[in-house]
Order: structure tokens, then C-alpha cells, then sequence
């Protein structure tokens, strides 16, 4: 991982999230909430299913013109990640071979279709997540997971943890960038270089935790964080929210995709 | 390794989830029980020093491949398992939303395979049984390594389990665990190394820190293992309980709860509100209706069960033309969409911008 582009990615999706658009101002709580109800719509499609989920590209596909998102910024975030899903899924080829379409008179055996409905998949919850924090504001967020429920510590660690790393960061980007100017070659890339790095920043860590809480003790914290949001649960989150459930259902219950071909089949017969 | 979205069924995601939240709730519980406010801001803290740490790439010694620090335990040792638990969440909560690690119906799986087996089995049943008589650093290294290895063996077999429960990825169960267990068992070791140095430094530069953080956690540990242990006991048995309900009550697998929240078209006697009120709408505005809306997989199912043999070659080629063709058709509608909102934007934000230049012209 490149710590410098690491961390510049961190300030872009920080900055796009306070942007002010028609995304950006529903409730958080509308978005954490839509956003978790596509990816169970999404992920609950069978193994071999491909035609139903290309319906669902409409959902990323308005939010990035409706949030004004710089479309290759976020797709190269999400080609780039975690390749564990494509890891394991290229390996279903493999082990399962019996031949479930033909694409024209080209045999296309099981394992490719669900190989390729996990990378739909994939990018689809991906994308929601990245969407997700691009148009919404950590803070937005923490605050609807509050109204939802999840315990008040976890909320405050959250946004403690929020505010501190780009403090440290900049702190770790400053040693590594002390170390690599002395290391020449392949030395100073070691282990015991590394955990001595690490230690120096645990301690330099706690001495400013602790000049933090006493910072924060004269200004009377108690113990929970407050704050203010903008904009409260309003007519167009009740739009948003069943415009969204309605189009999922249909997406989900009905098959758009074939519906479309056979249409569109009769119409050139 | 990270579980991903893709892999995972609603039913396996949300079980893990509940089992998260779960601990989520005991731990936050916890931390207001037995620690003062000062912990708070502290663990906010450390967990940002977790989450650059991690971003510090070093050499493993005679590969030359990269690694980097999870943490998990390190923060068990420093800030006991609740607060270590709760801060280890945060940090995988936020590389979720930012680096879209896994994704958000896998973090609940992530946050317990890499936050539960270090935190309230490694941790406690082997790191601290091992150092409470006196802290060596060989002593400290060979617990570190020893409730490492034992947290990561875990956490990977938990991922296993989760994917085949899932039943989206073909890998039989005995390759899978082939693959899996010895990657970790060399990422437990690194990390064993890393997390035993850590806390040696800590130990020689800095030892008061150890022994004040481990004041604050006011522990009495005989009775605080009991437990612990019968608590992982009770959400074991609850989320395996949970997960073999779903797996065993319908042999379609695990999708049939989410097939059963949203009803299907076959199912009338299940339809009630919105799917009732959909469904009639539908019929009304049918407007091809001699074709059925039945989903293509109920299809599918219809000729496997008319006999192994004779299912693979009767598929139609009419049928995969047709969702090729809708397919396409659908892409190129949703790429249309798209940019028709980006250019209505665009002659709004304008207009706007021209009118208000206006206002501006006329009162000056």
C-alpha cells in the first residue's frame, strides 16, 4: 500500500462528502439504511444469477450523477481493493465444469456464470459502500448509527478514531519519510526497523492522548460527544427511501432483464 | 484476509452481523462498568495509531514480499479485550467505508474474525496464562507468538466457514482449508514477531505505560475468564444454531428467508400489502401478457428436475438470446439515465448560476 496516496484517497472522500447536492442532503440515516438494504438485495441473488443483477448498475449510476462523484476516482478505488473476492472466485471455473449456457454456440460452463456473478457482486457492494461515504459525512454517518441504535461508546470511538487519524498520519507519514531518507537500498525496509517505528509512535501516541484528555478536561468533557445536524428526517427521505424499496422489489421480484429481450426480440421479429 | 460482500449470502452476512453487534453491546457495556471516561479519548487514539501503523509497509525476512501490522492482539494486550474488541471494530468500520475493504454486509464477518479470536480467545486463554508469572521478553514473545497464531487460525477458518455456508464459491471445504491455514500460519508468525517487539519496546522505553494502562482495566481475572468463555460458548451456540436453522430448513440453501421476505410471483397465497398491491398493478399494466414474468432460475430448476441427463443440453437458446439482448438494452438505458441527470445538472447549476448573476448585476 502507498502511504501517500493512502492518505490523500482519505482527504478526497472526506471532502467529497461535504459536498452539497441532492444526495448529500437526505438524512444519513436514510442512506446508511438504503445502502444496507441494496447490498442484502443484491448479495441474496442466487449463485448463477447475471441478468438480474445488471438492473442494479442504475442504482450507482444515479447517485454518481445525482451526488456529482468523479466516477473514475471511486472505480479506481473499487477495481483496485481487496482481492480476495476475485481470488476465490476465478477458482469456480475450476471445480465447477458442467456447461449451464450456450452464449450463442460458444458452451459457457457453471462456474464461469457464478464466477462472473460474484464480480458483479462485488462491484456493486463495493460501489454502494464508496457511495456511501462519498456523499454522506463520517460524523452524518455516526449520528444515524446513534439514532439506530448501536451503543454510544462505539460512537464516540468512532469519532475519536475519525479525528485523530489524520493527526497521526501525518505523524507517521513524517517518520516514514525520516527513515526512508536514511535507508538506502533494501535497508531500513526490515522488520526490527519496523517495530522500532511502531513502538516510537505507540509512545508518541499515548503522550498525546493524554495531553488530549486534559486539553478536553478543562473544556468539561463528560464522557459524550454532541453535535449538531444539519438537516432532520424530512419529505424527500420518506421519497428517497420508497422510491428506492419500491425499485429494489421490482428488481428483485420480477425479471427487468428478460422482460426488456423478449421485448425487444418481438419488436426486430 | 478480508470476507467479502460477494461471497457471502444475506443470511450468513446478517448472522455474523447480529453475533458482532452483539459483542459490540457486552463490550461497550463493559468499558462503562469498569473504566473511568479517561479510556475514551485514549482509545480514539490508539486506534488511529493502529490504523497508520497498518499502512507501513516492511520486508518479511527471506521473501522479500511485503506485510503489514493487523493489530488485534497488540491492542488486546494494551487495552484489555472490551476496549481492545471496541477499538478494533472502529478501525475496520472506517477502512470498510474508506478503502472499501470487503464491504458493508462483510464487515460484520471481518470485525469478528479479526477483532473476536484475538481479543476473547488469544488474549485471555493463552497470552495472559502464559505472562502472568513475571514478564520476560522471551516470556512475552513466545505467548505473542504462540495467542497470535491460535487468533489468525481461527479467524481463517472462519472465513471458510462463512464462504461455504454461503454457497457461492465451488471450493470444496478440505481445499479451501489447505489454502487458507498455512497462508495464515505465515501471517501469524510475522505478526506474532511484530506484536512481541511492539510490546518489548513498550516494556524497556516506556514501562509504567503497561502496568497504568493494566491499572485503569481493573481486572480480576479468575472470574472475568470464566466469563468470558461462557459467553462465547452462548454465541456459539446461538449463531451455529442460527446458521444450521437456515442452512437445513430449505434445501434451496440459505436464500430462502430473503426469498421468503420479498415473495415471488408463484407464491400468491404469501403476497399481502405492497407485493398484492404490486402484483395487481402489474397484471394491469402488463403489456406482453402471454409472456410469464417467472424468473429464469425457477426455469432452470424446472428442467434439472426433470432429470440430470436431459438438463444441460435443452437450454434454449431463445432464452439466454433474449437476457443477452435485455441485458445490453438495460445497460445502455441505465448508462442513458446517467447522463441524462448529469446534463439536467448541469443547465440547472448554470441557470442558476446566470440568475443569480443577475440578482447580482441588479442590485449593484
Amino acid at each position: 500500500m502507498n502511504f501517500d496516496k493512502e492518505y490523500f484517497n482519505l482527504g478526497v472522500l472526506d471532502t467529497l462528502s461535504y459536498k452539497n447536492t441532492l444526495v448529500h442532503r437526505l438524512d444519513p440515516r436514510t442512506k446508511v439504511i438504503t445502502t444496507f438494504a441494496f447490498i442484502v438485495t443484491v448479495v441474496s441473488f442466487p449463485k448463477y444469477e447475471i441478468a438480474g443483477l445488471i438492473p442494479f448498475l442504475l442504482f450507482p449510476v444515479v447517485i454518481f450523477a445525482l451526488g456529482d462523484i468523479p466516477v473514475w476516482f471511486i472505480l479506481k478505488k473499487v477495481l483496485v481493493v481487496s482481492v480476495f473476492a476475485v481470488f476465490i472466485g476465478i477458482l469456480n471455473p475450476l471445480f465447477d465444469t458442467h456447461i449451464k449456457y450456450h452464449f450463442f454456440t460458444l458452451p459457457v460452463s457453471g462456474g464461469w456464470v457464478s464466477f462472473f456473478s460474484i464480480l458483479l457482486k462485488y462491484f456493486l457492494t463495493m460501489c454502494s459502500a464508496l457511495l456511501l461515504i462519498s456523499t454522506t459525512s463520517f460524523p452524518g454517518i455516526c449520528h444515524a448509527l446513534r439514532k439506530l441504535g448501536v451503543p454510544e461508546i462505539f460512537i464516540s470511538q468512532l469519532l475519536f478514531l475519525y479525528r485523530y487519524i489524520f493527526v497521526l498520519m501525518e505523524e507517521t507519514l513524517r517518520m516514514v519519510r525520516a527513515k526512508d531518507l536514511r535507508s538506502f537500498g533494501k535497508k531500513g525496509q526490515g522488520i526490527s526497523i519496523f517495530i522500532n517505528l511502531v513502538g516510537t509512535l505507540f509512545v508518541k501516541t499515548i503522550e498525546r492522548a493524554e495531553r488530549i484528555y486534559h486539553a478536553m478536561l478543562s473544556r468539561g468533557f463528560t464522557g459524550t460527544i454532541h453535535f449538531v445536524l444539519r438537516e432532520g428526517f424530512g419529505k424527500k427521505d420518506f421519497v428517497f427511501i420508497s422510491a428506492t424499496g419500491i425499485t429494489l422489489y421490482m428488481f428483485r421480484a420480477y425479471d427487468i432483464v428478460g422482460l426488456i429481450g423478449r421485448l425487444a426480440e418481438r419488436m426486430f421479429n | 484476509m478480508h470476507m467479502s460482500d460477494a461471497l457471502l449470502s444475506p443470511a450468513v452476512g446478517a448472522t455474523v452481523w447480529a453475533g458482532t453487534l452483539g459483542t459490540i453491546a457486552y463490550c461497550s457495556k463493559k468499558i462503562k462498568e469498569n473504566l473511568d471516561e479517561k479510556m475514551i479519548p485514549m482509545m480514539g487514539v490508539i486506534g488511529a495509531f493502529i490504523f497508520a501503523a497498518q499502512m507501513v509497509n516492511f520486508t518479511i525476512p527471506g521473501t522479500g514480499s511485503s506485510g503489514h501490522l493487523g493489530g488485534g492482539m497488540i491492542l488486546a494486550i494494551l487495552l484489555g479485550p472490551h476496549a481492545a474488541f471496541i477499538v478494533m471494530a472502529s478501525v475496520l468500520t472506517i477502512q470498510a467505508l474508506f478503502f472499501a475493504d470487503g464491504g458493508l454486509l462483510a464487515l460484520g464477518c471481518n470485525i469478528w474474525n479479526l477483532g473476536f479470536y484475538p481479543c476473547f480467545i488469544g488474549y485471555p486463554l493463552i497470552y495472559k496464562p502464559i505472562v502472568q508469572k513475571g514478564m520476560s521478553s522471551k516470556k512475552i514473545l513466545m505467548a505473542s507468538l504462540f495467542a497470535v497464531f491460535v487468533g489468525l487460525q481461527l479467524g481463517a477458518f472462519s472465513v471458510v466457514l462463512e464462504t461455504l455456508l454461503s454457497g457461492r464459491s465451488e471450493l470444496p471445504f478440505g481445499t479451501f482449508v489447505l489454502l487458507m491455514q498455512p497462508i495464515h500460519l505465515a501471517i501469524g508468525v510475522v505478526e506474532g514477531f511484530i506484536t512481541a517487539g511492539v510490546i518489548n519496546f513498550v516494556k524497556t522505553s516506556r514501562p509504567e505505560l503497561l502496568e497504568s494502562i493494566a491499572e485503569i482495566r481493573s481486572l480480576s481475572p479468575e472470574t472475568k475468564m470464566k466469563k468470558i468463555v461462557i459467553a462465547f460458548l452462548v454465541i456459539a451456540i446461538i449463531t451455529g444454531g442460527a446458521v444450521s436453522w437456515f442452512a437445513s430448513s430449505h434445501p434451496d440453501g440459505l436464500e430462502w428467508s430473503i426469498e421468503r421476505v420479498y415473495g415471488k410471483p408463484e407464491l400468491p397465497e404469501h403476497e399481502t400489502g405492497i407485493a398484492m398491491l404490486l402484483k395487481t398493478f402489474q397484471e394491469k399494466t402488463a403489456f406482453l401478457p402471454d409472456y410469464t414474468f417467472k424468473r429464469k432460475e425457477d426455469i432452470k430448476e424446472q428442467k434439472t428436475s426433470d432429470g440430470e441427463a436431459n438438463a444441460w443440453p435443452n437450454i434454449e437458446t431463445g432464452t439466454s438470446v433474449s437476457g443477452i439482448l435485455g441485458s445490453v438494452m438495460m445497460l445502455s438505458l441505465i448508462v442513458l439515465i446517467g447522463f441524462g441527470i448529469k446534463i439536467i445538472r448541469k443547465k440547472e447549476a448554470h441557470s442558476s448560476k446566470e440568475t443569480s448573476g443577475l440578482k447580482g448585476q441588479g442590485r449593484s
